[in-house]
């Protein structure tokens, strides 16, 4: 029974490990991989000499960093506030409305930032900011506003997803606690900082640690199809994902990339580990494993 | 009953604020997408264009046999990953929840360790296109997203561990029933929920899929409704390249509006068999939350 499933981890997850040989081989395809030649940590120092290396490590860190944070805050109070909403019919269409951006591919995404930003034809150019009285603005070579157009569109399309999770977490909190807290006298505001937040912590933690373990992976398609790829802004958008997707494809320098990847790979597993351990410390319930 | 109510207004208008921010992007495009070509070029994007037109989707009607052939590509992969990474899913996760699989635990580590630790793309690539010869055919479309690294497994195994009683299976056993046949006639119908949630990711996952299309398939025949929205939209010229728009390169196009209407009709159904599976889609999402 388990005969393909297997098969086909092996094949698609297990295989490809071995394949990080590549990274310490100087690649000949006339020779294959196997023939090909040793060269040790060769690919590494000439990837960490570059200083590539430190850009797309600082832009993977930094936004993921901010991605988390922020969206682990706006969505419980998304979800808090949802929670609220009186209304059966109303709370169901708004959680609709909200999850509606999670579902859309990021090719598409693309499509809805370039009829807001795009040069000649972009809502804001031609529309809005003539309105404010502001000169247009060819977003698309301005790497200074990516931080923030990054931010705003992951936020817009992540929340919906962390909002239902945290929202199902506060739906299982028992009434009777906020019934003697009302009893009690304590405000909305202090009821949610001392029954639902703490009730939910343990979820909380758990996507959190998800996220922290692939802070050295990204959303491709985030840093590839929203920028469109352009050139001007990848000292803001270039991330290991797409700067190892670039050596690839683009400039075929496979041994470089495959560096990238392998380093990505590893401190990746290595932040898994450490942050599991450390909430494993505090709470063993909380831990993946 | 809840007590000490939010003020209502306040909370809605909250949300109408919010549910506009996530719908207005789309009303955009969709508005786009019905102006013509000579107001998008004089006034840009906008919500309320000065002349409306459907010539963008005229010429999309024109191009009917490659936007087809990509709906086709994109329903044919669809189609076929999500019922065979269902399949192969439920296989390996329903010994993985049985107690008396010898060897269990080290099976269990296999499919965990794939969630941690990974070759990276440029192992994985060459593997696909040098050893099995993947790049340009409809499997580099399939394989790679079949059970997204382990993670479906985990939860399939979890919902057969936690809710299909041992007795019933210890029963059938007793009364003859071979392996194969408890878990085409017992496993598989108990466990509806989690099979159609794990279905459903993996439809919504292929369906929007435009990465292994990017990596591995150069042919335009092949190219997924998102590789074909991926394409044009880095590069407006692709449509005349590519024999979408060859015959007449002189007369102007309606480009800008041409993209906004593939993108229309990218999404459109997506959105409108939304509200049928919102509900089990959320269902979805919270069982895949927990642990």
């Amino acid at each position: 029974m388990m005969v393909p499933g297997l098969a086909y981890l092996i094949m698609n997850n297990y295989l490809p490990m071995f394949g990080v040989i590549i990274a310490f081989k100087d690649i000949n395809y006339a020779k294959g991989i196997l023939g090909s030649d040793w060269i040790g940590f060769k690919n590494f120092e000439y990837l960490f000499m570059t200083k590539d290396a430190l850009v797309i490590t600082r832009n993977t860190i930094l936004y993921n960093g901010s991605f988390i944070i922020l969206n682990t805050a706006f969505a419980i109070g998304v979800a808090i506030l949802l929670n609220e909403v009186r209304s059966k019919f109303a709370a169901r269409l708004y959680q609709s409305v909200i999850l509606l951006p999670f579902l859309i591919s990021m090719v598409i995404v693309g499509y809805l930032v370039l009829s807001m930003l795009s040069a000649e034809s972009g809502y804001l150019n031609l529309n809005l900011l003539p309105m404010l009285g502001i000169e247009p603005i060819s977003w698309y070579f301005e790497p200074k506003y990516w931080p923030y157009i990054l931010t705003i569109v992951q936020l817009w399309k992540g929340t919906g997803y962390l909002c239902v999770i945290f929202l199902a977490a506060i739906i299982g909190i028992d009434n009777e606690y906020y019934e003697a807290a009302t009893i009690d006298g304590a405000s909305k505001w202090h009821q949610i900082r001392s029954i639902t937040v703490p009730l939910i912590a343990p979820t909380i933690t758990i996507m959190t640690l998800l996220a922290i373990g692939r802070i050295f992976y990204s959303d491709f398609g985030l840093f590839y199809q929203v920028p469109l790829n352009s050139g001007p802004l990848q000292p803001v958008t270039d991330v290991i994902d797409t700067y190892v997707y670039r050596g690839l494809m683009t400039l075929g320098d496979i041994g470089m990339s495959s560096a990238a990847g392998l380093y990505q790979s590893v401190v990746g597993f290595v932040l898994v580990l450490l942050s599991n351990y450390i909430v494993s410390k505090r709470s063993k319930e909380n831990a993946l494993f | 009953m809840k007590t000490n109510d939010m003020n209502q207004p306040v909370v809605h208008a909250i949300f109408i604020v919010l549910a506009a921010l996530c719908v207005i992007p789309f009303l955009l495009l969709f508005m786009s997408s019905i102006s013509s070509e000579s107001s998008i070029v004089n006034n840009g994007y906008s919500f309320w264009p000065k002349q409306f037109s459907l010539e963008a989707y005229t010429y999309l009607w024109s191009q009917k046999l490659a936007m087809f052939n990509s709906y086709g590509v994109t329903i044919l992969i669809t189609v076929i990953g999500t019922f065979v990474g269902l399949l192969i899913s439920a296989l390996l996760a329903y010994p993985l929840s049985r107690q008396d699989l010898p060897i269990r635990g080290f099976l269990s580590f296999l499919v965990f360790f794939t969630l941690l630790f990974n070759g990276g793309l440029v192992p994985t690539y060459l593997i696909y296109t040098e050893v099995f010869h993947m790049k340009n055919t409809l499997m580099a479309l399939i394989v790679p997203g079949l059970l997204t690294n382990g993670f479906f497994i985990l939860l399939i195994r979890t919902f057969f561990a936690n809710s299909i009683p041992v007795q019933i299976i210890e029963s059938a056993y007793i009364d003859g029933a071979s392996e194969f046949k408890i878990f085409y006639r017992m496993v598989l119908p108990l466990s509806l929920p989690i099979l159609a949630t794990i279905g459903l990711m993996l439809t919504i996952n292929y369906w929007n899929d435009w990465f292994n299309g990017l990596v591995y398939i150069t042919e335009p025949q092949l190219f997924s409704i998102q590789n074909l929205l991926n394409r044009m939209l880095s590069n407006i010229q692709f449509l005349q390249q590519n024999n979408l728009g060859g015959q007449n390169m002189a007369v102007n196009l309606p480009m800008n509006g041409v993209r906004m209407a593939m993108a229309v009709v990218g999404i459109l159904p997506l959105i409108l068999i939304y509200p049928f599976f919102q509900k089990y889609f959320v269902k979805g999402l919270t069982i895949g939350a927990v642990k």
